[in-house]
């Protein structure tokens, strides 16, 4: 009996290891040159670049704004919150690709957002934000801002929750003003959440498939393309298969690391 | 006390705002799937006349009937398979000692994080190969196996949250590992098996990318890939568009709204995929 409880996880460890051991092969089916290829493409260095913009919108500017928040309204304790924070956390529910058809609309030429812009006599502001090369990606980027301010503030809100008010009293005690306060019991109360919305954010950002594809195919031109991007169109589209294998490859490893990482340098400190 | 009112008061303002912020888009939304099919939208606009018709407009043409179907089936069929592998794993990693746990659990750990967009390429071919593309078993098995590491990791540690005694008291009395574990760690665990239910129906019934690749007969499309073929093919048709994905959304918000206490407590717990 005892054995069948370390064969199943044995089994499920298998399980995931032989999608990490296909991972493998396909690199290895074309050799290391596609991932020195990969490094030198400039479409594929392109790609990461645009990641680099959306990693500031998904995950800096939310845990940004959130954090500064949670730092503000850290005494008020309200009631009411469990609605609120239901719909806050609402964009993080719905399929990326409700998401994208919805926010379509929104930026679409005859869309809200322009008509609100006309309201508000900024008509002259007025144009097609997915359709153009300068708008299109921060366009993309404010769809992710959407998704995961909600869950940033979710998760900092209740993280401030937990920490004693005991060492809210110690700092003021010790004369601190609220922007002390805030670096000297704030925000170390707040390091396993910000660990967690931080891997969250990043990953999103990272992954940025569903709502690219449904939104602007990548357009135009390459502006909104991104390396998740580049793994559909070259495994799937243009036959380039090792390629896509090497970037999806690449793309692992950089979210392993970047998570590794995040949760190392906060998480760890005592 | 003026003071803290105030601040009160802030804090309200600014809640309600990124409330705001939240529904909005999804009010328009819903707003433009009530104007009849085919109607010229310009921004927010009231339609004249209340009517559905355009879900109904949006359900047949899309053959929504049929992708959802196909999307309860395939959840359905994850959820089950991911909860009945999950809980023994989770239950060895939690309590047990056995040669090579800890390389293990963080190859476990390693595929919470790993995408589906990295994997996507060679797990194709390998269902290619095998002649599974265009059947289900494309999208349950790789999506069993992602859930799978989430699992793992939320039943270990609701299994190290239950007191050794508990289980041990069983054993005295002469219950089997296998036994304690169902008869008494399961039903004190329900509500941990719920969040994990309830989180992992959701990534299933929203996951495009691997319906994308793995399927392309008509039969078994999701209701995300079957929006998306919807909406290249309706583009301009704002309202049946919108509909359609208000289609998509409802199951999962609705699911959502019944067990938020436990769905918030999964993510807030740390949970890393999402």
């Amino acid at each position: 009996m005892f054995a069948l409880f370390v064969i199943a996880p044995m089994a499920d460890g298998a399980w995931i290891s032989l999608f990490r051991w296909d991972g493998v092969t396909s690199g290895t089916w074309v050799g290391l040159g596609n991932y020195r290829a990969a490094f030198e493409d400039a479409a594929v260095r392109t790609a990461f670049g645009h990641s680099l913009v959306l990693i500031l919108f998904y995950a800096v500017l939310p845990v940004a704004v959130a954090l500064s928040l949670t730092g503000l309204l850290v005494h008020s304790r309200v009631r009411g919150v469990a609605a609120v924070r239901t719909l806050i956390f609402l964009p993080q529910v719905l399929a990326a690709v409700v998401v994208g058809v919805a926010w379509r609309w929104l930026y679409d030429p005859e869309g809200p957002i322009n008509q609100a812009l006309a309201k508000v006599g900024l008509g002259s502001l007025q144009h097609s934000w997915l359709g153009d090369l300068s708008t299109a990606l921060p366009a993309v980027g404010v769809i992710g801002s959407w998704i995961t301010t909600g869950l940033c503030l979710v998760l900092f809100m209740a993280g401030a929750q937990r920490i004693p008010p005991a060492r809210y009293e110690a700092a003021r005690v010790d004369g601190a003003g609220p922007v002390r306060e805030f670096f000297a019991v704030t925000l170390p109360g707040l390091r396993n959440e910000l660990a967690v919305a931080l891997s969250l954010t990043v990953i999103a950002a990272l992954r940025a498939f569903d709502i690219i594809y449904v939104t602007t195919k990548g357009g135009p031109g390459d502006a909104t393309t991104v390396p998740s991007l580049l793994i559909y169109t070259r495994a799937f589209v243009t036959g380039q298969v090792g390629s896509a294998a090497a970037i999806g490859a690449i793309m692992g490893v950089l979210i392993l690391t970047l998570v590794v990482l995040i949760t190392r340098l906060i998480e760890e400190r005592p | 006390m003026t003071a803290g009112g105030m601040e009160r008061a802030v804090t309200y303002a600014v809640l309600a705002l990124f409330s705001v912020l939240a529904v909005t888009p999804i009010l328009v939304i819903l707003l433009a799937a009530l104007h009849p099919p085919g109607a010229l939208l310009t921004g927010v606009e009231l339609p004249h006349t209340l009517s559905l018709s355009t879900f109904r407009f949006a359900w047949d043409t899309g053959g929504f009937g049929r992708l959802m179907a196909s999307s309860l089936l395939v959840s359905a069929a994850v959820v089950v398979l991911t909860t009945l592998l999950c809980i023994p794993a989770g239950y060895a990693f939690g309590t047990m000692q056995f040669p090579g746990a800890t390389p293990i659990f963080y190859v476990m750990l390693a595929g919470m994080v790993v995408p589906f967009e990295s994997l996507i390429v060679p797990l194709y071919y390998t269902f290619r190969d095998a002649g599974l593309t265009d059947t289900y078993w494309a999208l349950i098995l790789p999506q069993t196996g992602l859930s799978i590491s989430f699992g793992t990791f939320w039943m270990r540690a609701f299994f190290r949250s239950v007191p050794a005694e508990l289980a041990d008291a069983a054993r005295v009395d002469g219950a089997s590992s296998w036994r304690v574990l169902w008869r008494v760690l399961v039903p004190i665990g329900r509500p941990a098996i719920l969040t994990m239910v309830v989180l992992v129906f959701m990534w299933t019934w929203n996951e495009f990318l691997l319906a994308l690749v793995m399927i392309s007969d008509q039969t078994h499309r999701t209701a995300p890939l079957g929006l998306s073929t919807f909406q290249s093919r309706y583009g301009v048709d704002v309202p049946s568009v919108s509909a359609a994905a208000v289609l998509v959304a409802v199951p999962v918000v609705i699911v959502y709204l019944l067990t938020q206490r436990h769905f918030l407590r999964g993510m807030l717990a740390g949970s890393i995929r999402g």
